[in-house]
This record gives C-alpha cells, sequence and structure tokens, in this order.
C-alpha cells in the first residue's frame, strides 16, 4: 500500500527534485554562470592573456588525454578501475629519464651514422625512447594484470579496486627505493632544446635572452610535440579498435565475456592485449610529461593519475571519444581556475566540475546509459 | 587525494624510520640510562661559578653524528672542535683549558633530551654548543633553560629555539644563525639596491611557513625600500604547471620575480619560465641551495645564503685556509662554518664576561659585537642574531658568491 502510493503519479516536490536532479541542474547553473561571467571578464581584460591560457590548457588536456584512455579501455573491457595506471606512468617518465639523462639512447642514430641531418637523427632518437617506454609500460602492465588481477576476475569487483590500489601504492614505494628510482625529485634533461614561438602580427621564433613583446601568445615546440603525438596515438588507437580484428575481438569482449569465448575469441589474451595497449599509452604520455614538466619522483603519478581518472569518469568511462573530451575539459579548468579563480583552489575547483556533472549525467558525457563499450 | 598523499607520505616516513632505529637505538640506550642513573644527585642546579683560574671548562657539541642527516653533524663537530683547538693554542679562555664533550644528538626530539641530561648532569657542562635541527635545539632549549645553562644552536632556524611559547626570550639560548623571514629581508635589500628592481612578482605556496615566511618579509621590506610587488600568485606544493601562473608574469612585465621555495619547485618554475620568454632574475632563499637544483632552470637566478667559500672577505678565506689544513683539503660547508661561528661566539661571551657563569655570559652575549666568517654578529631581543647574508648567482651553470648584504 504504501510502495504503490510512492509510484503514483502524484509525487511530492521533494521526489520530484530527487527524480529530475534539480539540485545538480541548479547549482551547475549557478557555478556555471558564475566561471562564464569571471571569464568574460578576464577575455574583456586582456584577449591575449585569455589566449594564452587555452594554449596552456590544451598542452595539459592532452597529457591527461593520454593517461585517460588507459582508465577507460580497461574499465570498458574488465570493469576495473586499474589505480595503478598512474603509477605505470610514473614508470614511463622513469624509462625516459634512464633513457635520455642516463644512457643518452636518444642520440643512437646520431652516433651511429654522423653524417645524417642532426634533426632528423635526434627525431628518430626520441621517437625510440617513446617506444622503449611504451614497450617497458605495456610489458609491466601485462605481468600486473596477470599476477594481481587476473586471479580475482571471477571475485567482488570490490577485491581487484583494492587489488588495484595495493598495486599502485606497491609501484610508488618500490620506486621510491633509493636502488630503484630513489625518493628524490630528480631533474630530467629534455632530448632536444626548447623552442619558443610568440604569435604578434605573424609567428616569430624567440631568441634565448628576447623578451616576448607583450600582446603576443607564445607556444613552445613541447607543446607541439605534446598535442601532435597525442593525437595521433589516438587516432591510432581509434583505428585499431574500429577497423581491426583484435578491435573487433576487444569490444565482443567488451559487450559479452561469456558470449565472446563462445565464438571462439580469446578472452584472456585480448585483456592482456588491452592492458598492454593503455599502458604503453601511458607510457608515451610518462614521456611527454617529463620532457615537458623536467623533473620526475616516485609519487608524480598520483596527481595526474587521478585526474586522468576524473577526466575518463567525465567524458563517460568505457567510451574513447569521451576520455579526450573530458581530459580537453580538464585541462581547461584547470589552467582557467588558475588563471582566472585561483591557484591553490585549482584542483578543488576541477573535481567540483566532476561532481556537478556527475550529477546531471551520471554516466558522463559521452556514457551510454545501457553498457559501456571500449 | 590529498589524504592519499599525506598517507604515503606518513608511509615513508614510518619505514624511514623503522630502517633508522635499529643503527639509532644502542647509541641512544647508553646515555640515557646513565642520565638516569646520575639526575638523581644533580637535582640542585649546577650553576656555582667556578674559579677564574686554571682548571678546564667544558663545552658540549650536540650533533646528529647518526640518523637521517650524519654529515650535517660532522660538519658541525669538526667546526666546533676547530674552535675550541684553535683556542687552546691561544691558551685557553679565563686561563682554563677547554675541553670538548661530543655527544650524538641524531636531530630528534628524544636523543638530544638524553643527550643534554648526560652532558649537564653527568659531565656538569655549563655550555652547549648545539643542535643542528630544530626539533632537537627545542627540547634542549628547554633543559638550557630550566637549569641555566648557555645553549647556542649554530643552525636552527625555528622561532621557538629561542622564545618561550608564551612569547618571552628565553634567558640563556641563543642561535648562530639568522632565521628564515630575515632572508626576505636581504632579498628586498638586494633587489632595490644591487638588481635595481623597481616592481617585482612573488609567488609562494601558501601551505609552507618557511616560504610563506620569506615572501611576507619581502613583501614588506621591498615596499619599504620604495620597490613595488606588482602581482602575488600562489601555489601548492604538489602542483607542477606553473604556465597559468607564468602567464600572469608574463603579462605583468615585473623587474624581477620572488621565489623563496626549495629546489624541486625552483626547478619547474624555472624551467617553464624560460620557455615561456621570461627572462628577468629570479630571487630565491636558502631552499635553492642544493646539488640537485637544475642550474639550467634557475640561470640567471639569484639566492640568499648563510655563507659563501667564495667570499672575499679575511675571515673567510683565512677560515677556508685553516680547515682545509685541519681536515686534509675539506671545503668547510654552511653548517662548519656556523658550528665554528657559534663556539667562538661563546668562548669570547666567555672570556669578554670574566666568569664561569652562564648568566653572566649571556649577558655579555647580549651586548655583543663580533666579526663572526659568517658575517658580524649582534643580537636582537629575541637572540636572533643580526648579521649579513651572501648573495649566491646562479650563472652559466655555476653558483658563484656575488656579493654579502647586511641588512
Amino acid at each position: 500500500m504504501q510502495r504503490s502510493s510512492s509510484l503514483s503519479p502524484a509525487l511530492t516536490l521533494g521526489q520530484r527534485i530527487i527524480r529530475r536532479r534539480l539540485i545538480g541542474r541548479a547549482l551547475l547553473l549557478v557555478i556555471a554562470t558564475l566561471a562564464a561571467l569571471r571569464l568574460v571578464q578576464g577575455l574583456i581584460e586582456s584577449p591575449t592573456l585569455f589566449l594564452q591560457q587555452i594554449v596552456n590548457g590544451i598542452q595539459l588536456g592532452f597529457v591527461y588525454a593520454l593517461i585517460a584512455l588507459g582508465y577507460t579501455m580497461v574499465y570498458g573491457i574488465v570493469r576495473l578501475i586499474n589505480f595503478a595506471h598512474g603509477d605505470v606512468f610514473m614508470v614511463g617518465a622513469f624509462v625516459s629519464f634512464f633513457a635520455v639523462s642516463r644512457y643518452r639512447l636518444h642520440l643512437w642514430l646520431a652516433n651511429l651514422v654522423p653524417d645524417l641531418s642532426p634533426d632528423i637523427a635526434l627525431l628518430i632518437g626520441s621517437i625510440t625512447v617513446i617506444l622503449l617506454s611504451m614497450a617497458v609500460c605495456a610489458l609491466l602492465a601485462v605481468t600486473i594484470e596477470r599476477i594481481a588481477y587476473k586471479p580475482l576476475r571471477n571475485a567482488p569487483r570490490i577485491s581487484a579496486l583494492i587489488t588495484a590500489i595495493g598495486v599502485s601504492f606497491f609501484l610508488e614505494y618500490f620506486g621510491a627505493l633509493p636502488f630503484v628510482f630513489s625518493p628524490n625529485f630528480i631533474t630530467n634533461e629534455r632530448p632536444f632544446p626548447v623552442v619558443t614561438w610568440y604569435i604578434n602580427n605573424g609567428i616569430h621564433q624567440l631568441v634565448p635572452g628576447e623578451t616576448v613583446p607583450s600582446g603576443s601568445v607564445t607556444f613552445s615546440n613541447i607543446a607541439v610535440i605534446i598535442v601532435v603525438s597525442s593525437l595521433f596515438l589516438l587516432l591510432l588507437l581509434q583505428f585499431i579498435v574500429q577497423r581491426t580484428k583484435i578491435g573487433k575481438a576487444m569490444r565482443a569482449v567488451a559487450y559479452d565475456k561469456a558470449t565472446a569465448r563462445l565464438m571462439g575469441i580469446n578472452v584472456d589474451g585480448i585483456i592482456s592485449i588491452t592492458f598492454a595497449i593503455g599502458a604503453a599509452l601511458a607510457g608515451a604520455a610518462g614521456v611527454l610529461y617529463a620532457i615537458a614538466f623536467t623533473q620526475v619522483f616516485f609519487a608524480m603519478g598520483i596527481l595526474p593519475g587521478l585526474k586522468a581518472f576524473v577526466a575518463a569518469v567525465l567524458g563517460g568511462i568505457g567510451s574513447i571519444p569521451g576520455a579526450l573530451v573530458g581530459a580537453l575539459i580538464m585541462g581547461q579548468a584547470e589552467v582557467l581556475s588558475a588563471g582566472y579563480i585561483s591557484t591553490p583552489m585549482r584542483d578543488a575547483i576541477a573535481f567540483t566540475i566532476l561532481i556537478l556533472v556527475l550529477l546531471v549525467r551520471p554516466t558522463g558525457i559521452f556514457g551510454e546509459t545501457e553498457r559501456e563499450k571500449a | 587525494m590529498k589524504s592519499r598523499f599525506v598517507l604515503s607520505l606518513l608511509l615513508v616516513m614510518a619505514v624511514l624510520l623503522t630502517a633508522c632505529q635499529p643503527a639509532a637505538a644502542p647509541a641512544t640506550q647508553a646515555p640515557a640510562t646513565q642520565a638516569s642513573a646520575t639526575q638523581a644527585p644533580a637535582t640542585q642546579p649546577t650553576t656555582e661559578p667556578a674559579p677564574a683560574t686554571g682548571g678546564t671548562l667544558k663545552i658540549a657539541i650536540l650533533a646528529p653524528l647518526s640518523g637521517g642527516q650524519p654529515t650535517f653533524g660532522i660538519s658541525t663537530r669538526d667546526g666546533a672542535l676547530l674552535a675550541i683547538e684553535e683556542w687552546n693554542a691561544k691558551g685557553g679562555v679565563l686561563g682554563m683549558k677547554i675541553e670538548a664533550v661530543v655527544e650524538d644528538s641524531q636531530c630528534e626530539a628524544d636523543p638530544a633530551v638524553n643527550a643534554a641530561n648526560k652532558v649537564v648532569d653527568q659531565d656538569k657542562v655549563h655550555y652547549i654548543v648545539g643542535e643542528v635541527c630544530s626539533k632537537a635545539s627545542i627540547p634542549i632549549s628547554e633543559i638550557a633553560t630550566e637549569k641555566g645553562i648557555l645553549q647556542i644552536s649554530p643552525t636552527s632556524t625555528n622561532v621557538q629555539v629561542t622564545k618561550k611559547v608564551d612569547g618571552s626570550t628565553k634567558p640563556t639560548v641563543f642561535r648562530a644563525c639568522f632565521i628564515d623571514p630575515f632572508q626576505g629581508t636581504v632579498g628586498a635589500k638586494f633587489a632595490v639596491d644591487n638588481l635595481k628592481a623597481k616592481t617585482a612578482f612573488v609567488l609562494f605556496d601558501q601551505g609552507n611557513d618557511y616560504v610563506r615566511g620569506l615572501a611576507e618579509a619581502f613583501e614588506e621590506s621591498f615596499t619599504k625600500l620604495g620597490g613595488q610587488v606588482v602581482g602575488k600568485e600562489t601555489y601548492t606544493s604538489q602542483d607542477t604547471d606553473f604556465s597559468a601562473i607564468l602567464a600572469k608574469v608574463a603579462e605583468a612585465k615585473p623587474d624581477m620575480i620572488y621565489l623563496p621555495d626549495y629546489y624541486p619547485i625552483v626547478n619547474l618554475v624555472g624551467a617553464q619560465a624560460k620557455e615561456k620568454g621570461i627572462t628577468v632574475p629570479m630571487v630565491g632563499g636558502d631552499g635553492w641551495d642544493s646539488a640537485e637544483l637544475d642550474v639550467k632552470a634557475a640561470e640567471n637566478g639569484y639566492y640568499t645564503n648563510h655563507y659563501s667559500e667564495q667570499d672575499t672577505r679575511p675571515e673567510v678565506q683565512d677560515w677556508v685556509k685553516n680547515y682545509g689544513a685541519k681536515y686534509s683539503g675539506a671545503v668547510p660547508d654552511a653548517l662548519a662554518t656556523l658550528a665554528y661561528d657559534a663556539t667562538n661566539l661563546m668562548l669570547t661571551a666567555i672570556n669578554s664576561a670574566g666568569v664561569d657563569d652562564p648568566l653572566a655570559v649571556a649577558k655579555a652575549l647580549e651586548g655583543i659585537k663580533f666579526d663572526a666568517v659568517s658575517g658580524n654578529i649582534t643580537y636582537d631581543a629575541d637572540h636572533n642574531p643580526i648579521k649579513s647574508a651572501v648573495i649566491i648567482q646562479v650563472k652559466d651553470g655555476k653558483k658563484s658568491w656575488v656579493a654579502t648584504v647586511s641588512p
């Protein structure tokens, strides 16, 4: 009797508010309006500064996108939030540090063929470093998956989640040991020098020591490299998932594991490949991050990992375009809140956006209400 | 996220502590039992003045010789011992030979208390040079205040070392180094006088007392000296991307940036500022002073420090020569220098007081004017020295002394 009354068409006002997520919508509207007003004010005050902040946000967003893809792919297939993913990213950054700063691997072609143009040799050398880091991270992730996650595949999801947190801590503090990565902040050398350009009546290259004329927007070769290589890897991933046999199998496993196995798909193999691809992207992100921020240390994966996870949830976890869009939003949210609201609050603001978006769309921007696919 | 990071830090510290414990335990156990055994007979204050001629005068050196920072302690001990040796070569103090009592206080509160009790109760020492770390110096200063022992900490910068909780000054506790915010004052003076800066942009970590203290002192002095702080931005210690802040710096076009943080942040901000074509000099504090400072990122930067062996003053050059002669060519670091200064300060004050009485020596210290290696020292009402600081410039990948600035 009571039960049927609560389902009756005559809903109370409170129930109606909950059902239509009115509180979330109202809050989102208020905060979005306030933020928009502040941004418009900033835009009017100094359009170039605003543009500069947008450019800064794009660079950050693309790094997050590469990490977010790993979260989203693994979640799409095995429904596991792989909290160790941020630490795989950290390992990728350290591979880059050892390859470039310690063993100078980026110069291998220049040393081997001295006649080659140094730019091309350096380019190929840098790509080698990225590939090496991707390979190491892929191997690491497959090992983690086989040892820590596979035995728990039929256990409750919370067990796998806690294991993932355990693996994350293990990687961090194993890395902090003095004979592994050491607990210190380590300066990472860039494989190539920074070149900065500024846009002010055309694009000019900045001579070192020169001051940028006012009213210009600057960007560096590092930003270009991050955006270009991220876009390339994203398109490659999209191609693998949509156009290849492996991608087809991945989508099948994501859709229905049991049926996929009945169709002759090697489910365990596909899951390993998914982990490997996700980790390889994190490895590439680690190299790009270490190049952009020139510092590596054992806990560097925690915060970027969490933000990338938020980006994946924001975009709709399980959706590849969603991860990209979510990451770009996160990048902009962070830089714009640091630029126009408050720097110490930047993370709080970024995470508030997550809560508000989820209040309105619990499955994220690109999330499907029924079930997610890789 | 934050709590997870804090938790991680706690875990690291727990691991480190357990790692340190076995080595540290035997060392502390012995003095602790001895101290407690001798505690009973020595309850009355041990400040009865000794005769001014003959006998020996004991000075305790409390330094972390084991534990996390053994190099700090070894430098401190070596600097202090050299000062005592030089005084003994000149005939000691008040006609007495000076005897050093060295104890390992491990840069931790408990071993420091044990070591202080041991030297005061068992060795009947009236004068303590030490400790290096504030967290060890503060408990020692409580004992020194209670028992009327004169203490000079060479390097502890925490305000609480010389100040009681109620804000009054501990009568017999001094330090030989300047306190942290003082570097902001010197940094501002250097910026105005030497860099001819008229506008500055201040970047600081709101959550770090050291950084905030320096930033506030800088802003106050810089404004007082006629400069203008055109922008202030805060960040958190976990930030790695400073592009948003630096875009604002570029927009504000200051003559200089004041960034008094530790080297990991300086490395990040410096590299990103160079990338954005920001060429104005950065100025910081002794948090920059590390072998891990990225000299490429900090190029054209300046930082304040306690001492530089490249300082051209004769006191410094003599000291570097004597230290090298004694310790097989080693170059004295700031810790050795400040320990040497602290010991010299103490012996000079004993000499001018003319009596082996810590209270009289404390009075003499309050009015002292002393030419130390690390600068000319006089004391303010809080027993903090008013002295010069050195400015180190990072140029062409090298860190070199450029000036010594008095407040």
